[in-house]
């Protein structure tokens, strides 16, 4: 049993990653199974992740309630943004929402209470092991559950035409908005989470390339399911780890890795079409 | 009691007036047909119905309720439901899917319902999904109901988009071209199921410009050429109607020309 403690101690915050990432991954999942390429999942995660922290910090709330202010705070916030900014789609959405992103990590960067580039430190290390399983299995069992409803039908309705959606009788904007609020809402959670075991954040780590990475986590993952986003997130938080002793060429090895993922799975690791079409192939072999 | 009633609406985009003056009833209970060689402003009459596009002036009214200024899906909520020229089906979903899109609304069960998988929310998926089969038998595709809605023939995806239109729950359908690119049979059984369609109590408001399909199928007929109304009636006498028949064939010009 002694090896099980030593890996846990050595690996612990890279199993945390994989959970908060996998978390961060169904968040952006959420917007773009209704169609919204929005890329402010990063820095929803940082308003949750100072948020929380500063409220532990400066106030010393009892972690519950910090985690619920870091997971409210952001979701509030894409209520408020989200009925001008979700007027806009594909690129342009892009866009305005990136924009957001580096708007708020330069708030951060400048404000004194969020202690501007040095970042915040000390933040005592609440989150255990459960807490993330815990959330990352409601998050998951939520969207299960949304997917199998007139909710889910909704978004995908929305992705495929969003003008005969309207004319079934459907509030688009409001479905848009609430997909937008609740991927926040995630984001924001999975902020909080990870701000109570990394003992340190910075506003770096809320900004565009976080943006990019979350994305990345999904589309490699796959974006037509809840497992694809989770696969994806997984092996982008292992892959960098596992490829450590190759010292100097390990990023490189690391993005010809997700080249060849997206040129030859261009619909992500996990994609429910193609693996029911190989079941069908098989049994048929099995037959022959 | 009139279904619909248009009154004086005009249409421009810009300086382009596509429709001017446009006043008709659509009566309830009937099949009524609105008609006129391409680029008419057939489809732009459906679009402002619909609330896509807001009319630059005139009034539209489901029975007696102003409809002009309503959002999409406020109009349709009312009960207008509609199909399109080019179909517009969601394709990478079932046609059971598809189907139940249509009954959003009328799916009532909260967040929390959702959340927890209650018994209410289970039998409200239920009762849509049976509802949904049985506007697909209307139509004759439930034995395709589990199937992706792309891999439907063209003519089906058309049936497709009526059963769908059918699942709001309207009052009135506006089919826009529901003919267009069938066959003569199919243009025939369609016809059958439009008519069993309006025995089910709904009314039904198309657009086409097939001239014998609309003059078997309609009560009554309206003509729009170059957005304006030239002729409203019954068959019978839209098809004697020298404005029409000029609108359709183009003048002679070996007759006495107007001055």
């Amino acid at each position: 049993m002694a090896w099980l403690s030593d890996f846990w101690s050595t690996y612990n915050t890279l199993v945390y990653s994989i959970g908060v990432h996998a978390m961060l991954a169904l968040s952006i999942q959420i917007t773009l199974s209704c169609g919204l390429l929005s890329l402010a999942n990063a820095a929803f995660m940082g308003i949750g992740a100072y948020v929380s922290a500063l409220l532990t910090l400066t106030l010393g709330w009892p972690f519950p309630a910090v985690l619920a202010a870091g997971t409210l705070a952001p979701a509030l916030l894409a209520l408020l943004i989200g009925a001008p900014v979700l007027r806009l789609s594909g690129v342009y959405l892009a866009m305005a929402t990136l924009a957001f992103g580096e708007v708020v990590r330069v708030i951060v960067l400048n404000l004194e209470i969020t202690g501007g580039p040095e970042g915040l430190n000390g933040i005592p290390p609440s989150t255990e092991g459960w807490h993330i399983a815990l959330f990352l299995a409601l998050t998951v069992y939520g969207l299960v559950r949304l997917a199998r409803s007139r909710v889910g039908r909704a978004f995908e309705a929305i992705k495929e035409d969003e003008v005969a959606a309207r004319l079934m009788g459907m509030d688009v904007d409001g479905h848009k908005l609430f997909a937008f609020t609740l991927g926040a809402l995630i984001a924001g959670l999975a902020g909080a989470l990870n701000a109570h075991y990394t003992f340190f954040i910075s506003p770096r780590e809320y900004g565009f390339e976080s943006a990019v990475d979350i994305l990345t986590m999904a589309v490699l993952g796959g974006t037509s399911g809840l497992l694809g986003p989770i696969l994806g997130a997984s092996l982008l938080t292992v892959l960098p780890e596992v490829l450590r002793f190759l010292q100097d060429w390990r990023m490189a090895v690391n993005g010809a890795i997700l080249i060849l993922v997206v040129l030859f799975l261009p619909t992500g690791l996990w994609d429910p079409h193609r693996v029911r079409a190989w079941l069908r192939r098989k049994r048929r072999e099995e037959k022959a | 009691m009139n279904m619909l009633s248009l009154k004086n609406v005009g249409k421009h985009f810009g300086g382009l007036s596509v429709l001017e003056d446009v006043s008709f009833e659509v009566p309830a209970g009937s099949i009524y047909g609105l008609i006129g060689p391409n680029g008419a402003g057939k489809t732009t009459v459906f679009n402002l119905i619909t609330g896509l596009i807001p009319p630059s002036s005139g009034s539209i009214a489901l029975e007696g309720r102003d409809l002009v200024g309503l959002a999409p899906h406020r109009i349709t909520r009312l009960g207008v439901a509609r199909t399109f020229q080019n179909i517009r089906i969601f394709p990478h979903m079932s046609l059971l899917e598809n189907v139940m899109v249509g009954m959003h609304r009328h799916l009532a069960y909260g967040p929390a319902a959702l959340f927890f998988n209650t018994r209410a929310c289970r039998d409200g998926e239920k009762k849509a999904k049976e509802r949904a089969f049985e506007l697909l038998s209307w139509l004759r595709l439930e034995r395709k109901a589990d199937l992706l809605a792309d891999s439907l023939s063209y003519g089906e995806q058309r049936k497709l988009e009526f059963a769908r239109a059918l699942a709001t729950e309207p009052r009135l359908l506006l089919l826009d071209e529901p003919v267009a690119g069938m066959n003569p049979s199919e243009k025939a059984e369609l016809m059958e199921e439009i008519r069993a369609i309006r025995d089910r109590g709904y009314g039904v408001f198309l657009i086409e410009h097939d001239m014998r399909f609309v003059m078997g199928l309609c009560q009554h007929i309206a003509v729009l050429n170059f957005g304006r109304i030239i002729a409203e009636g019954k068959p019978e006498a839209i098809r004697s109607n020298p404005d029409v028949i000029e609108a359709y064939l183009g003048r002679d010009d070996d007759a006495e020309t107007q001055p």
